[in-house]
């Protein structure tokens, strides 16, 4: 039985949020760096001693970002390949999870330990084939080549994430489908799916962001400033400016607020995607 | 239903399976293994990819990257950044899982915590790297502030010298990768029945005691396959170097993955890019065998 209030107890809470307070400074400061950085001129970034708030609150920076067409094109490149490669993994992955989760077959043991190896394997050994594919294939700084290549890495996870979720729901169900006559392809659609939504917006905000977070396949299989992404775009800022900090800042927020958003409205899909594969 | 018709329906359900997995076995089997064999036979030709009809090389191309001094230092300093960020993603991670699990904060202040500290999860490497830049830019906020405290004398080029670059990254991947360890340990804090902890208590347990024999153990299965993951991850980080360091100076950051990147993509030798890439595919699978062991054995 723990006694409270006495001095020690007392001096114990104390203590732990003073470490909290710490905890906090250490996690969110460079954040906050980053996104008042992103309001001043870029000569108040660098000024002495360094202004916590800005001083001069400026938007100079998003204007500059915004009014740019070459930039705008690279939020757009990144949203519609994401958003394609989300819409196709959940497809592919839905139906495997099916398989996986309702069916007993020869072989199911070996693939599942296939899948989960496969979520391992180190981007760069795959990269000098895939520029080769690529190039022979005439398809190096297209959509197509973006597209193909980050399928391979966010359907594994999409597979084990699906097949998670659905083996949390009763076989009764499509079962009963089952009994009335219906194939497991009706059961699937009128029972699984409409009752899967939470693991699917799970699956999707997951594969959403490992695909807004690429950067080795989208440096290497792309050239043409017109087709390249976010992350990638920022590197361009960095070299092509001669560091112009308050831009690389306002783009690195843009950058990050589709995640940030995900983030604060659905928490939990969120949580559920980042942790999947690790915790069982 | 008729003799017939219900051997029909059999035959269905057990090609079923394998339809439904079609698609994504074709997926991974076509892009997937058929590369990993495609890298392995590149290491082995002269002037892999750039030739269309490329020589047999034998192992030659992998006796060059053994040969290679940079390669060696390479892979010292993937040891180096992996394992200083697995130790302190789970130290950082479990002290923050720790204080948050606390029953002596007030919930309120815990959900609001507990999202603030996760923050460093929601970025992507790229913009981790250019936040990082900023912070440790010759004139910028690290150093003017450790100056005013007197901590060093003069502006310290974090990123660009020798002697301090490679920490410079390993810390700034620490901070970005806690994270994953604080959520995995919180979850598993809270799945330790509280029976233990009041069992403890009667026998009069002080609450070192309580973590070293109750919850440190309890929370072993979720340490070891996080740190293997993680250990994984971690040796194949290659954005956050690339744009903080390019690997440099002098090679002083140069890991793994940027050593092979420079070699097939600044170099064009993709014949000796793919031994180093094969090398470090047979690390991966290493760590995964022992993974998946270790995951059918819980």
């Amino acid at each position: 039985m723990r006694k409270r209030h006495t001095p020690k107890d007392r001096l114990i809470t104390v203590a732990l949020h003073v470490a909290l307070a710490a905890g906090l400074f250490f996690a969110a400061f460079p954040i906050y760096w980053m996104l008042s950085s992103s309001f001043k001129s870029n000569t108040e970034i660098f000024a002495l001693p360094p202004t916590v708030l800005p001083k001069a609150f400026t938007l100079e920076a998003y204007a500059a970002i915004l009014g740019d067409p070459v930039k705008l094109r690279f939020f757009f490149n990144s949203y519609f390949v994401a958003g394609a490669v989300t819409v196709l993994t959940v497809l592919i992955a839905l139906l495997a999870a099916y398989g996986f989760s309702r069916f007993n077959f020869r072989g199911k043991g070996s693939l599942n330990t296939l899948i989960i190896s496969t979520q391992t394997i180190p981007p760069i050994t795959l990269l000098i084939p895939f520029f080769g594919l690529v190039v022979s294939y005439g398809i190096f700084d297209t959509y197509v080549a973006l597209i193909l290549t980050y399928l391979v890495f966010t359907l594994p996870y999409a597979i084990l994430l699906m097949t998670g979720y659905l083996n949390t729901l009763p076989r009764d169900l499509d079962e009963a489908v089952a009994v009335d006559g219906g194939t497991s392809w009706t059961a699937l659609w009128r029972v699984i799916v409409p009752i899967s939504l939470p693991g699917i917006v799970a699956t999707s905000v997951y594969t959403f962001l490992l695909c807004w977070n690429e950067f080795l396949f989208a440096l290497t299989l792309t050239k043409s400033t017109s087709m390249r992404t976010v992350p990638i775009g920022i590197q361009l800022l960095m070299g092509q400016h001669a560091f112009e900090w308050n831009q690389m800042m306002a783009m690195s927020v843009l950058g990050s607020l589709p995640l940030l958003l995900i983030y604060l409205v659905a928490q939990r899909f969120f949580l559920a995607g980042m942790t999947a594969g690790s915790v069982k | 239903m008729t003799r017939q018709k219900r051997s029909h329906h059999r035959l269905k359900r057990a090609v079923a399976p394998y339809l439904y997995l079609s698609p994504s076995l074709l997926i991974i089997g076509l892009l997937m293994l058929l590369p990993m064999v495609t890298v392995i036979g590149y290491s082995f030709q002269n002037s892999a990819v750039l030739r269309r009809d490329p020589s047999f090389a034998g192992l030659k191309h992998y006796h060059a990257i053994f040969a290679d001094p940079e390669f060696w230092a390479s892979l010292w300093h993937t040891l180096y950044f992996t394992c200083m960020s697995v130790i302190f993603h789970m130290t950082i991670g479990m002290v923050f899982a720790l204080m948050l699990n606390s029953d002596r904060i007030n919930p309120t202040l815990r959900n609001i915590l507990r999202v603030l500290y996760i923050l460093p999860w929601l970025f992507t490497a790229v913009i981790i790297a250019v936040i990082w830049r900023l912070l440790l830019e010759p004139n910028g906020v690290v150093n003017s502030v450790l100056m005013q405290m007197g901590i060093i004398g003069s502006k310290v080029e974090w990123f660009s010298s020798t002697a301090t670059a490679l920490h410079a990254v390993t810390f700034a991947n620490i901070w970005a990768g806690y994270p994953l360890f604080m959520v995995s340990l919180l979850a598993g804090l809270q799945g330790i029945p509280k029976d233990f902890y009041e069992a403890a208590d009667i026998d009069g347990a002080k609450a070192y005691q309580k973590l070293i024999f109750i919850t440190i153990p309890q929370l072993m299965p979720i340490i070891i396959s996080i740190s293997l993951l993680d250990f994984i991850w971690t040796m194949q980080v290659f954005p956050l170097i690339w744009i903080t360091t390019g690997g440099g100076p002098i090679y002083s950051t140069e890991v793994l993955s940027t050593y092979t990147y420079k070699l097939a993509f600044s170099s064009y030798n993709l014949s000796q890019a793919s031994a180093s890439a094969v090398v470090i595919l047979l690390i991966s699978l290493g760590l995964t065998l022992f993974y998946i062991r270790y995951q059918k054995a819980r």
